[in-house]
Parts: C-alpha cells; sequence; structure tokens
C-alpha cells in the first residue's frame, strides 16, 4: 500500500503543473479576448499573395 | 474614381453598401454598391484600391457611417508631451500605441482592423481585442506619425476616443478573483479525493495512510485560507472595526472556526477536520462572486467633464495657429474653434458672430446667437464658421466645471446605502452568538470536556455561505437579463436600489425628446422650387438653414446670384430668375400670427409659400411608458430649456406631474437632493453633461443613449434609446429579484436550521458537514437562477 503515497506525490505533482500552467495563461492575457481569436482563425491568410500581385502590377 | 449623384425618390428603400443605413437623401453609386454619402464611398476607394474588399463578404454591410464624423485632424498627437502619454511603448524605430476604438463591432472589423499594414507600410502590426474594443498597433515612427496612424484610423471610419487619463488607466484586467477561485478549486477537488478513503470507511490498520491524508489535506487546505478566502477575512476586520456587522463577519468566524477545529483534529490525531467542507465553501463563495463582478468593459459609466472636452486646441502663438492642451490654457489666450468643436472654456467672442448650441451643457435644444464681445460658457458647441476666441477662465474654474466640485462628486456612493443582505446578515450574527451562547453554557453544566467541540461545530455550521451566494446570484442572474435587453448597469447592487425607487425625474432634451430636431413644412412647393430653396439655406451656415437644407431630398443644379445674409432675419438669393427668401415672418413679407420663434417663412418673388417649422421629436415608446409609470410613481420633469414646450410636454404626460423648466444643472442636482431630503428614493432618467449632477446625486442616475459608443456621462446604468419604454418592466424585475433574493434567504436558513440541529446536539461529523454543505449552495444558486430566468421571461414577454 506504500506505493499509493509515491503515486499521490506524482498526481498531484501533476495537477500542480496544470494549475500553474492556467494561471500562467491567463495573466499572460489568453482569456481576455474570447472572441477575436475565434474568428481571426478563419480569415484567409492571403496577405502575402496580394501583397506580391500588387508589387508586380507596378 | 468619382461617383454619380442621382435623384431617387425617398420611398425606394436603398441601402447603403458600406454601412447598411438607409440612403436617406442622395444616392452615390459606384462600381454596382450604392452609398449613403461620400465619407461611405471613399471608405470603399480605399479599400478597392488596396485589395482590401473582403471585408465586405465577412459581414454584411459592416461599416461605419461615416455621415455625422467630423473631420479631426490628430495633429495634436504628434506634440512630444501628448505622444508620450499616449504611447505604450517607444524606441528610436518601433513604438505601440493602445487606441480604445468605440466603434468596432463585427468580425469584418477586427479583418480590417488587423489588416491596417497593407493600407501603410508604416504599420508593422494591429490586433484587436473585440471584447474591450481595443486595437494595439505596432508601428515604425521613421516611417509614419503617431497622428497619421489615428488619422487613417479615422478615415476608416474607426475613430480612436483619446483621453489623456484615458490613456493611462486603460484598465488593467484584475486576473486576481480568477486566480483565487482557480487555486480553491484546485484544493477542493483534491481534498475531496484524499478524504473519500476516511468517508467510505478505511480498513483501521492503515492507520498510517489515514494519517498521511489528513496531513496532506492540511497542507492543501492553507493556499485556500491564506489566498483565496483573504478577501474574507480582510473586510471583516475592516467592518470591525467600524462597528458595523456585514455578511462577512459570520464568513469569516465561521472559516476560522473550521480551519482551526479541523487543525486541532489533525494535529491531536482526534479525526480527520471539515477541510473539505472548509475548501468546498470558499469555492463557492468565490463562484459567487465571479459571478456577480459581470462588467461591460467597452462601455464607461465613470466619464466626466473631462471626457466631454476636446484634448486640444488651437492657440495663436506669435501669429501662427498651433494646438496645445486644453488644460494649459490660461486667461487671455487667443484660440480658434471650428464648426462642431465644443468650446473648452469660459471665454469672449473674438472675432466675427457665432451660433452656440448649448443643447450640451444646458439642455437648451436652440442655438444661441452671440457676437463680438459676448461672454460664452465653456461647454457650447460652435456651428458654423471658425470663431476666435479669449479666454476668460481656466477650465477648470469654468462655469459648467464647477459642477464637479459639488461634494457628491467626491463622496463614495456605496456608504449611503445598507443592502438587504447586510441586515440580514446582522441579525443573523446575534441568532448564532446567542445560539453558541446558550449551547456553550448547556455543554459546560452537561460535559465541559466536550464545550469547544461543539460551540466550535456551531460557529462551523452557521457559516451563512449559501445565504452569501443568494445575492450574487439573484443580482448577476437579473444583471445579465437586463443586458441581454440593452440596460447596462455598472454593477449589481444598482437592482436593489432600483427596487426601492419610488419617484421618476426625467430629463427633456434627449431623453424625453430626441437631441435631433425635426423639420416639417407647411405649405406649398413644387419639387423644383424645393430644390432652389435646398440650394439657398446650403448656402448659409446658419443653424436653421443646414437643419432645412438637411430635410430637402431634391438637388436642384441652378447656380445662386445675389446671396445674401442679413443677420437675425434671413438669407436671400436670386436663383433660375426667382427672388427666394428665407427666414424671419417679417423678412420675407409673411403677415400672419407673429408667435413664430421656430419656423422659417419661404417666400417666392415676394409671395409667402409656407413655413419650416422645427421641432424637436418626442422618443418613440416614452409616451408607452410614461402612461404604464403614471399610475405607480410621481413622475417629474427637469429641463434645461425654455418652457416653450411645456404645452407639448402636458401632452405627454398626466396632469399632476410637475415641470420645471430653464433650470441648470446645479438646480437639477439641488432638486434631486431635495425630493431626498422629503424622503423620496429617486430615479434620474437623463443623457446630456448638463445632467451629470442630478444622475450622481439620484439613488439610481439612468443615462439613456441611442448609440452605446458614444459618450455618456456617469451615472448607474446605461439604457439604449430604444428600450426606454421598458424600463416599468425593469423597474418591476428588480422588485421580483428582491422577492427571489428573500426566498432564497428562507431556504438557506432552512438548512442552516438542519445542520444547527445537529451541532448542538453534538452529532456533527465530518461527512455530514461535507454533504450538507454543497447542497444547501447548490439550492439556493439553482433556485435563484431558474427564478431569475422564469420571472423575466415572463415579464418581458408580456409586453410583446
Amino acid at each position: 500500500m506504500e506505493i499509493i503515497i509515491l503515486l499521490i506525490f506524482i498526481s498531484l505533482a501533476i495537477a500542480i503543473a496544470f494549475l500553474v500552467a492556467f494561471v500562467w495563461n491567463m495573466r499572460s492575457g489568453q482569456y481576455d479576448d474570447t472572441y477575436g481569436p475565434s474568428v481571426r482563425m478563419l480569415f484567409e491568410d492571403k496577405k502575402k499573395e496580394k501583397a506580391d500581385i500588387k508589387t508586380s502590377k507596378k | 474614381m468619382r461617383g454619380t449623384i442621382k435623384d431617387v425618390s425617398p420611398f425606394i428603400d436603398i441601402k447603403c453598401y458600406h454601412c447598411g443605413l438607409p440612403c436617406e437623401d442622395n444616392v452615390i453609386t459606384l462600381g454596382g454598391n450604392s452609398f449613403c454619402c461620400s465619407g461611405c464611398k471613399t471608405v470603399y476607394e480605399i479599400l478597392s484600391e488596396n485589395n482590401l474588399c473582403e471585408y465586405y463578404e465577412l459581414d454584411k454591410a459592416p461599416g461605419v457611417s461615416l455621415r455625422h464624423v467630423s473631420e479631426e485632424s490628430y495633429g495634436y498627437l504628434d506634440e512630444p508631451q501628448v505622444r508620450k502619454k499616449v504611447l505604450a511603448f517607444a524606441s528610436y524605430s518601433f513604438n505601440r500605441v493602445q487606441f480604445s476604438v468605440p466603434s468596432i463591432h463585427c468580425i469584418s472589423c477586427i479583418w480590417l482592423l488587423e489588416n491596417l499594414q497593407r493600407l501603410n507600410e508604416g504599420l508593422i502590426k494591429s490586433e484587436v481585442n473585440f471584447s474591450r474594443k481595443q486595437v494595439t498597433i505596432d508601428f515604425n515612427p521613421s516611417k509614419v506619425s503617431l497622428g497619421a496612424v489615428a488619422r487613417l484610423l479615422a478615415s476608416l471610419g474607426y475613430a480612436p476616443s483619446i483621453t489623456l487619463e484615458g490613456q493611462e488607466t486603460i484598465r488593467p484586467i484584475n486576473h486576481s478573483l480568477i486566480t483565487k477561485l482557480a487555486i480553491a478549486g484546485f484544493c477542493f477537488g483534491n481534498i475531496m479525493l484524499l478524504s473519500f478513503p476516511e468517508y467510505l470507511g478505511v480498513d483501521e490498520t492503515d492507520h498510517r495512510l489515514k494519517l498521511f491524508f489528513s496531513y496532506l489535506n492540511l497542507f492543501l487546505v492553507l493556499p485556500v485560507i491564506l489566498y483565496s478566502a483573504r478577501d474574507y477575512f480582510i473586510a471583516a476586520w475592516k467592518s470591525y472595526k467600524l462597528k458595523q456587522i456585514n455578511i462577512d463577519v459570520p464568513i469569516a468566524v465561521g472559516l476560522a472556526a473550521l480551519f482551526l477545529r479541523s487543525g486541532y483534529d489533525i494535529l491531536s490525531h482526534s479525526g480527520p477536520g471539515y477541510l473539505d467542507s472548509l475548501s468546498g465553501l470558499v469555492f463557492f463563495l468565490l463562484i459567487g462572486r465571479w459571478f456577480q463582478s459581470k462588467t461591460y468593459d467597452s462601455l464607461s459609466f465613470d466619464r466626466d467633464y473631462k471626457s466631454y472636452f476636446p484634448l486640444t486646441i488651437n492657440k495663436r502663438i506669435k501669429e501662427e495657429w498651433k494646438p496645445i492642451l486644453v488644460y494649459d490654457l490660461q486667461k487671455g489666450d487667443v484660440i480658434r474653434v471650428r464648426n462642431m468643436e465644443i468650446i473648452p472654456a469660459d471665454c469672449y467672442i473674438h472675432s466675427a458672430e457665432a451660433f452656440i448650441d448649448y443643447s450640451f451643457v444646458s439642455g437648451e435644444s436652440k442655438p444661441v446667437y452671440a457676437t463680438i464681445g459676448d461672454f460664452i460658457y465653456g461647454g457650447g458647441r460652435l456651428l458654423g464658421k471658425p470663431v476666435e476666441f479669449i479666454v476668460e477662465k481656466k477650465i477648470s474654474q469654468s462655469h459648467l466645471t464647477s459642477l464637479w466640485n459639488n461634494e457628491v462628486f467626491h463622496k463614495t456612493e456605496e456608504s449611503r446605502y445598507r443592502k438587504i443582505i447586510d441586515k440580514a446578515a446582522q441579525k443573523f450574527t446575534w441568532a448564532v452568538m446567542g445560539l453558541s451562547a446558550i449551547t456553550a453554557s448547556y455543554w459546560w453544566l452537561v460535559a465541559p470536556s466536550q464545550m469547544w467541540l461543539v460551540v466550535t461545530s456551531v460557529l462551523m455550521v452557521a457559516c451563512p455561505c449559501a445565504l452569501a451566494l443568494a445575492a450574487p446570484f439573484t443580482f448577476g442572474n437579473m444583471l445579465r437579463v437586463f443586458g441581454r435587453n440593452g440596460f447596462y448597469l455598472k454593477n449589481a447592487d444598482v437592482i436593489e436600489r432600483l427596487a426601492a425607487i419610488n419617484s421618476v425625474v426625467f430629463d427633456k432634451t434627449g431623453t424625453v425628446t430626441h437631441g435631433a430636431s425635426e423639420i416639417k413644412f407647411t405649405g406649398h412647393l413644387t419639387n423644383e422650387e424645393l430644390g432652389w430653396v435646398k440650394t439657398l439655406a446650403n448656402s448659409s451656415t446658419h443653424p436653421f438653414s443646414q437643419l432645412v437644407s438637411k430635410s430637402i431630398s431634391t438637388e436642384s443644379l441652378a447656380p445662386i446670384i445675389n446671396f445674401s445674409e442679413i443677420p437675425s432675419k434671413g438669407v436671400e438669393g436670386v436663383i433660375a430668375n426667382h427672388l427666394i427668401r428665407l427666414g424671419s415672418p417679417f423678412f420675407t413679407g409673411f403677415d400672419g400670427e407673429q408667435n413664430s420663434k421656430s419656423k422659417v417663412f419661404v417666400s417666392i418673388d415676394g409671395l409667402v409659400r409656407g413655413h419650416f417649422s422645427i421641432e424637436t421629436s418626442v422618443r418613440s415608446g416614452m409616451q408607452v411608458l410614461i402612461s404604464k409609470l403614471s399610475s405607480k410613481i410621481p413622475m417629474y420633469l427637469l429641463s434645461g430649456d425654455h418652457g416653450l414646450e411645456e404645452e407639448r410636454m402636458k401632452n405627454i404626460f398626466p396632469s399632476n406631474t410637475k415641470m420645471y423648466f430653464n433650470q441648470t444643472p446645479l438646480e437639477k442636482l439641488h432638486f434631486i437632493s431635495n425630493l431626498q431630503y422629503n424622503g423620496f428614493r429617486v430615479m434620474m432618467v437623463g443623457d446630456g453633461l448638463n445632467d451629470s449632477g442630478a444622475l450622481k446625486q439620484s439613488d439610481v442616475g439612468i443615462a439613456v443613449a441611442d448609440d452605446t459608443a458614444v459618450f455618456t456621462p456617469a451615472s448607474d446604468g446605461i439604457l439604449k434609446g430604444e428600450q426606454l419604454q421598458n424600463l416599468n418592466q425593469f423597474i418591476k424585475l428588480s422588485k421580483y429579484a428582491i422577492i427571489i433574493l428573500k426566498v432564497a434567504f428562507g431556504i438557506s436558513f432552512m438548512y442552516n436550521l438542519i445542520a444547527l440541529g445537529f451541532a448542538v446536539s453534538g452529532h456533527l461529523s465530518p461527512l455530514t458537514a461535507a454533504i450538507l454543505m454543497p447542497i444547501s449552495s447548490v439550492s439556493v444558486v439553482g433556485f435563484s437562477t431558474l427564478a431569475v430566468n422564469w420571472v423575466s421571461r415572463n415579464q418581458l414577454n408580456k409586453k410583446n
């Protein structure tokens, strides 16, 4: 049964790592704007292509 | 590319391709798309030239109307001292600025604002924070200036709103509550897990394992009690020092009792303690706080007069006009103010004549005429040509800003109210103390060794967790319901005050009536003649002429000859060989009744053809609201306007409504405090800067805004103009919220009584506590959430 003590320490350590990661994410502003990123990922990334067309026209 | 202007009948509903508003006066077409004004067309041109038309594909008519935007040069942003204040980061080749842009509203906005670098090479990167309506822009200052960045934004319809204070205090998001909640939740989960073996009955032989779990729990509860629950102890200590008992006192006592008793049990090896109950309690309490803390980040409830004034003004320095900060204005400075700009300080007119619109300051809806040497109060809006002024008083000492020296603006608001929850908490605390004393004396007589254990159990279960949750969830839910219906409150406490309202004071201009004027023509003119009148009116800068010109949709291409403007009489000119006059009855030759203050007469070739009457229109829904309120609550009308519209107001309001005209902002404030002195709880409904004092003084100050992106004065709540008719429902709902809260109190007391029964008799096991506490919290939360949603759905559907 002694092994359970080790297991509990391991599981706590992992859980604490997740907690720390969450707090860190939040403080760095990841959850500040929940709407923007959800639409931003849908924008097609044509920036470079279009810029090329523009310069080639000139 | 040039757009063509064509005539359209107003009956065909054409919507602008850019902003989606109906095209009213004329339609400009370009590339197969219609635009309502040249501003919208220009934005389209800029975007199509730069291959940015994807903007229009993401969302339908996503643009921001540029019809009512006055041009601003933002030149002042390039002044070194202003720049330093506005920039978030500055180095030689890299600057970062954070602008608050109220007009951000859709996907296309995000897309366009994040592709700004395709419009200007100097921009490096831009990022939008949608929920806070902010855009952060990185740019290269050697290629583009800060002023040019702001101009670029404004030219696309995303004018940044810049105030120097605002820029310094762009509110950092407060993460500490969530952090506390996360830690409490984490510890609660783990402690519960580690407590299970105890409840399920581990073999007695595993005594060592039990001890290990207990010590681990004790270790895990430390961050909960020391960090997550810190605020409760601090608040309880503060209220103890103020000799007031609020809800935090019994909570802090309960938490302390739980912690000390559990610590004692564990360290003395006499039991597992109540640590799962303790951490669960803190977790639930923090959820309640978090639920109540809903804020409308993009709205501002604390604006004072400074947000209304321009940031800079053109001042004459050695024959040159230079922008300087308005706060640096000194007596004797010569400044120039342009059309539609606000005059920042009390001053004298130095050049020419001017029309000043004081509606902002006083509620007076008609522009005032002033000429050289006249004294002008700061806060008025200049209409017409640029005018020079000589500053008489510094901005902080002017007539308008003196209102802010009144004491209402300096005391904290909440202290005036004793919240329901605190009243309940006080009774509750006394009851618990009495009960503990009785229990203590009983056990002291029966079994003195058990006394402390029983007393701590009483204090533990008396911890009013469910009680403390009832208010946040009831009010928090109500706050969300209101928000969905266009009524944004500053915080959840306002609901309680709203429920206690027993008189309503309305402001006239901008609240009962629209700020904007409505023009009606009485008489007969052909379409061609209407076009001439428009041309004539268009040539004059008089505000009435501008209103008349705007109200006519037919254009005439005939040129105007011999145009002349005779001050305080009218304008005349010859168009297509007809002499057209526009102005006072005497000037145009009208010989009927002379009571014609807000009428503009038209004569063609000496023959009076009719008149334009200028009226402010009553808000739709106002009539409905008043008829709903009239039987229940006494109403008052305050207006900074003269009494001209008294008759009209009498038709709208019931006969017993008291009306006061010619009220200064300070008089409005005193009126409210007088009502309060007579025992009334007053709701003030207003809109302008002139109502600020009254809004602040009243128990609930509500600002009415047609567009929540524009300025609203400091208030407790912002109500969308179109929701005004539902104000009655909102008041009713807040009364229901109080009833729901009281029922929730009842439920939580019931659980407390059950738990106390266990505690007093000395039978409170850790397992009982661990079951009872979460159940009571969950049932109170569930009840108040369901009840609020049910009541609000019922109430808000009834109106339809």
